[in-house]
């Protein structure tokens, strides 16, 4: 465990110390901070006309500005995890790093949980701009914060998910362009599979839909917990780790 | 404290390292040689457990690389060729990441990071960034990261390679004084480098080892024949080089280059003749001046050469290893 922490840290304060860490905040504040004035300001325009027109039913933040918000949230994580996860093995396979690790008393899997934690916490902290987005709601209403959380909860998983997948990616290669243009297409592909059931709904159909990354996470937008989608997003984040862990073997035989 | 048994690495189409066996005893500092691509790196890595033997044993102070990784690892100290930093870091925080990687306790951490950078020399830039160092200072933090933990065996694979000479002097004083408590196997294609700092010789041609030996017993060696060179003054050329050939044993005498204006000749004697005395005399009863009278010994380099092209290897190739 203490190795884990260990590399976890590293990879930390390697994001910190290079420029990919602003860049993502700087990128991610940026547009999820368009987002938010955008839905509140619809939210607010519309609130209004409502009352001019007399109707006595109020307008719920969480659905018009929060739901979206989240939801938005996770379509942009889906183009920042590929720049998160590209350079974790790619970099140290290029730079020869990948020596020190796999001939230091470090086991495979402490190797790969230790990198998929510091990727893990470089998204949460991208995550956190929108958290702080929607807390400064609390100030002038009060939201519903059960669907809040679960909507988080669901993105940190998903996001874990796709960095797990990413991850795996980055040990096949040793260019981040080809790490991170390779998981963008996978996640961009885990993504639109959710598609088949608007024009086919025959059992194969539901299948590959159970496939699909935000088929599980809607439940979470509306506030539901549900063992189903927690089962399918761990199990993915463990099928993700347990091939990145393989790769890493694989490449003592490789190389 | 290390123990090759049979080892073969093979990759996809070549083989990289065949049926080879060594052992290195407790202290030893041992020279891997050999041209590059001849297998130096893969043995390394073997016995590093960066890579898996084909076929054969190899462990280190007891432990198999195959069976017990951990615990080899434990014990070893390994410098790639491209030293492993991470360009981003601040050297002291790379050498207290490594430190924590390798498994010492959290208090001790500092004691030991100032300590391999009082060893490596390396405290004047402990708060710099890697990537703004020079090439011999991350040569240096290379050497600190693998002696960090203290580990008794230490493999350096062309520790100086890159440097320049007063980098390499510093390079191989270091690994000169760490030759006491650790027992170092160093790779490299410099034969001066051998002489200088190791003990024993491996040397490795196209995947096989052609010669185990200390460095006095290789310059033996090959030397079954004496070769003497000899200046005279006082007589011409040739009446020298006539009265010479006469002597009993010569088989040849070669005429050479002198600078000073004397008479100098290159003598080959017969297998296990000892024609030194011999020439002596005769040039001393004809009455000249003997003004030099030595063994030319065979320089590491042609024994090198040697046992590599015994080996039946391309001979362009082997000029090209000896231009380096």
């Amino acid at each position: 465990m203490r190795n884990v922490l260990t590399i976890c840290s590293k990879e930390i304060k390697s994001y910190f110390v290079s420029p990919i860490a602003y860049l993502l905040l700087g990128l991610f504040g940026l547009i999820s901070g368009y987002f938010f004035y955008s839905a509140t300001a619809f939210f607010v325009m519309s609130g209004m006309r409502q009352q001019m027109m007399g109707s006595q039913q109020a307008m719920s933040v969480n659905e018009y500005v929060i739901a979206p918000l989240l939801g938005n949230s996770s379509v942009v994580g889906l183009f920042l995890i590929p720049l998160i996860s590209m350079r974790l093995f790619a970099e140290e396979m290029r730079s020869g790093t990948i020596e020190l690790l796999l001939t230091s008393p470090v086991r495979d899997w402490e190797i790969v949980l230790g990198k998929w934690a510091g990727a893990m916490a470089m998204y949460l902290c991208v995550l956190g701009i929108s958290v702080l987005n929607i807390a400064t709601l609390s100030i002038w209403g009060s939201p519903d914060w059960r669907p809040i959380l679960t909507g988080i909860l669901g993105l940190t998983l998903q996001g874990g998910c796709l960095l797990a997948i990413g991850t795996f990616i980055s040990t096949t290669t040793r260019n981040q362009i080809i790490a991170g243009g390779a998981t963008f297409a996978v996640s961009l592909l885990l993504w639109v599979l959710s598609w088949v059931t608007s024009y086919n709904e025959a059992p194969w159909a539901q299948v590959i839909a159970y496939l699909a990354i935000p088929t599980h996470y809607e439940p979470f937008a509306k506030g539901v917990l549900d063992t189903k989608d927690l089962i399918y997003y761990l199990s993915v984040i463990f099928f993700g780790l347990f091939m990145t862990k393989r790769s890493l073997e694989s490449l003592r035989w490789r190389s | 404290m290390i123990k090759v048994e049979g080892l073969t690495k093979r990759y996809a189409r070549n083989v990289a390292v065949n049926n080879i066996s060594f052992e290195v005893g407790k202290g030893e500092i041992v020279g891997f040689l050999g041209k590059n691509g001849a297998g130096k790196t893969t043995t390394m890595r073997v016995l590093t457990c960066f890579l898996p033997p084909t076929e054969g044993k190899a462990s280190v102070a007891g432990f198999d690389v195959l069976e017990q990784p951990m615990d080899v690892k434990r014990n070893i100290g390994y410098l790639p060729e491209t030293p492993p930093l991470y360009p981003e870091m601040e050297v002291a925080d790379y050498l207290s990441f490594v430190a924590r990687l390798k498994g010492i306790a959290g208090t001790d951490i500092a004691k030991r990071v100032a300590e391999v950078c009082d060893r490596t020399a390396i405290g004047d830039v402990r708060n710099k960034i890697i990537g703004k160092l020079s090439k011999g200072y991350r040569q240096r933090v290379g050497i600190a990261q693998a002696i960090i933990h203290n580990p008794p065996v230490l493999i350096l694979d062309e520790p100086t390679s890159g440097l320049d000479p007063e980098q390499q002097l510093h390079v191989r004083q270091l690994v000169a004084s760490l030759s006491g408590d650790h027992t170092i196997i160093l790779s490299t294609h410099i034969l001066s480098e051998v002489e200088q700092s190791c003990s024993k010789v491996i040397i490795i041609n196209e995947g096989r080892i052609v010669a185990v030996d200390s460095v006095a017993a290789l310059h033996m060696r090959g030397r079954a024949t004496e070769i003497v060179a000899v200046e005279v003054t006082g007589a011409d050329s040739f009446t020298v080089k006539q009265k010479l050939e006469e002597v009993s044993g010569v088989a040849r005498v070669v005429s050479r280059d002198s600078k000073s204006g004397n008479v100098a000749f290159e003598v080959e004697g017969l297998e296990g003749s000892f024609i030194r005395p011999d020439l002596a005399r005769t040039i001393v009863h004809a009455g000249w001046h003997l003004t030099e009278l030595r063994t030319v010994g065979e320089s590491l380099e042609d024994i090198f050469l040697d046992l590599t092209r015994a080996e039946k290897t391309d001979t362009t190739k082997v000029e090209e290893g000896s231009a380096q």
